[in-house]
């Protein structure tokens, strides 16, 4: 047993008991990234002075019998999408190549103050788009249970890295699946919050009105904890909720008994992985062993909101990205010799094919002649989706669903085909276009040894309740106890 | 829909890219592909409908508007391209 496998709430309570110290679980940390990042890359870069120096702190906190938090003294990675004061943050994009933010993002702020050491940014697909982190303009990262395949995306790095043990636990960022459908393929869990609940301040904007940072975690029970740690309004953050934050883990171990779980008939459509539908249908059955009933319920617009998704979606991008210009922090186009050329250069030359297709995209849904057929269409027919959601709502708790459509796919298999692609997002996008939690938990495995994501959406700030019907399925199972084969 | 080379150096334009003619091909394709798959979204009736642009459930939040320190000019200058006393230096744009 090395102190990388103990969950993030174990190693916190050997912290308690002063049986392990934070110095050497980060120790541990560094060491294991050492060992497997060479096959995974799921780090862009490792802040070891700067993980080593709170680790410190931390254990002078624990021992002088003042900890920070419950979780003080845990070390943890950050998608590269959160600014970290002091330490370079790229997005995955060489236009922010050798940007080192001026201030913290407030959940990054949140995590320091509670004690927790941060070892790291993680890769990500560029500006968040995409869907197997090989949009990243430095490196793709490898999926720790076959590293032929993708961990996904776009928090592909932070899945990854905590699935390969190389940090406890993580937070990423979710706009169509991006926490979700990463933490499907690498058997971990990964919840993204209602939107407004955790604080965008200082996080890499791409689409404003579906942003939002999740943790990213082993175990259900860690993912309370960690969500505990960064869930609260912020007045730096306009949009984020006044909703009252509750205690996390206090139901978790409630059952399931008496609840009424979802079936949404379409998301059980061809195109489904049969051993992916087979392992959902299974946890179907396990929900109502324990004594859930389950409904069949309808959300008749789901087929529109790939589409929907994917003129709102880039329009924001293409209006949040047009901050980089050359001009107050990141790349400048050496060539340029007009201001107009300093723009369109650095643009040309720092985005890459994924980022700019968006741009394009969205830049024409904007358009004049095209708003309103295109933009103006999209946000009404997402009023249709939040209206099925809220109808469902009425009949029951929660819904469940696959994740991702398919397990983890091969490098290299969909980059040319943007479609095929954007499918990937199917199952999870619908939940940001309603602004709702959604949850991914560990469900199985395929023949071949790929993990497989089951997808859990509630009623706007039902974190609490998603996380008690995950924690149900996963008490009884093992699969969050088995390792990557790296 | 089918975007012709036109619209896409238009919009490159308008999104101040400067696409090589081999990205300009390419984007045509993809995009027109991309349009054709939310094609779709037209037959839906939709007139009576507000538009979401925002899936914020309860209101914006409201703070006062007290002034609070804001970053330093050498903090703001730190990552830029190019720097002149404290602002950023462009190429000249009035001759």
């Amino acid at each position: 047993m090395q102190l990388t496998d103990l969950t993030m709430l174990e190693l916190a309570a050997k912290l308690a008991a002063g049986e392990a110290s934070s110095e050497e679980a980060t120790r541990a940390s560094l060491a294991r990234i050492q060992q497997v990042d060479p096959k995974v890359r799921a780090f862009l870069r490792v802040d070891e002075a700067g993980a080593l120096a709170a680790a410190r702190a931390s254990d002078a906190r624990r021992k002088s019998g003042s900890p920070a938090s419950a979780l003080d003294g845990v070390p943890l990675g950050l998608k590269d999408i959160f600014l970290t004061e002091g330490v370079e943050t790229t997005a995955g994009s060489r236009i922010l190549e050798g940007f080192v933010p001026p201030y913290d993002a407030t959940v990054v702020r949140l995590l320091k103050e509670a004690g927790l050491p941060l070892v790291g940014k993680l890769n990500m697909d560029e500006f968040a788009m995409g869907s197997s982190n090989e949009s990243s303009a430095f490196f793709p990262s490898h999926n720790p249970w076959d590293v032929a395949r993708t961990p996904g995306g776009s928090s592909g790095g932070s899945a990854a890295a905590v699935a390969a043990r190389e940090v406890f636990g993580a937070l990423g960022t979710d706009t169509g699946g991006s926490i979700r459908q990463p933490a499907a393929l690498t058997n971990t869990v990964g919840l993204k919050p209602t939107y407004g609940r955790v604080s965008r301040f200082g996080v890499i904007a791409f689409a404003s009105s579906l942003d939002q940072p999740g943790p990213m975690t082993r175990t259900v029970a860690d993912a309370a904890a960690l969500l505990q740690v960064i869930a609260r309004p912020d007045a730096q953050d306009a949009t984020s909720a006044d909703a009252p934050v509750p205690d996390y883990s206090a139901d978790l171990e409630a059952g399931v008994r008496g609840l009424k779980l979802g079936v949404p008939r379409e998301y059980f459509t061809e195109g489904m992985d049969p051993e992916v539908e087979a392992a959902v249908r299974e946890a179907l059955r396990e929900y109502e062993r324990l004594g859930a009933t389950l409904v069949d319920v309808s959300l008749p617009h789901t087929k529109y909101a790939l589409a929907t998704y994917y003129l709102i979606a880039p329009a924001e991008a293409s209006s949040n990205l047009a901050r980089y210009d050359g001009v107050r922090f990141g790349l400048r186009a050496k060539d340029a010799r007009s201001l107009r050329d300093v723009y369109a250069l650095t643009r040309e030359q720092g985005f890459g094919a994924e980022v700019k297709r968006r741009i394009m995209l969205g830049t024409f849904a904007l358009s004049s002649g095209y708003y309103d057929a295109h933009y103006l269409r999209a946000q009404k027919v997402r009023t249709l989706i939040r209206e099925d959601f809220t109808r469902a709502f009425q009949q029951v708790d929660a819904l469940l669903s696959p994740t991702s459509p398919v397990p983890a796919f091969k490098l290299g298999e969909k980059v040319e085909d943007p479609l095929s692609m954007y499918l990937m997002d199917i199952y999870t996008l619908p939940c940001n276009l309603a602004g709702l939690p959604g949850l991914s938990v560990p469900c199985g495995f395929t023949k071949a040894g790929l993990p497989v994501g089951l997808q859990i959406l509630g009623r706007p700030f039902d974190e609490a309740g998603l996380l008690r019907i995950a924690r149900a399925y996963e008490r009884e199972h093992d699969f969050f106890h088995r390792s990557a084969p790296l | 829909m089918a975007l012709t080379l036109e619209q896409v150096r238009h919009v490159a334009t308008l999104a101040r890219l400067s696409l090589t003619p081999e990205e300009e091909q390419r984007f045509t394709t993809q995009l027109s592909a991309v349009l054709d798959a939310v094609e779709q979204l037209q037959s839906l009736d939709v007139e009576a409908v507000e538009p979401t642009s925002h899936a914020t459930l309860t209101s914006s939040r409201l703070r006062e508007d007290v002034t609070r320190p804001s970053l330093p000019p050498e903090k703001s200058l730190a990552n830029a391209p190019a720097k002149s006393d404290t602002s950023f230096a462009v190429p000249k744009i009035i001759e």
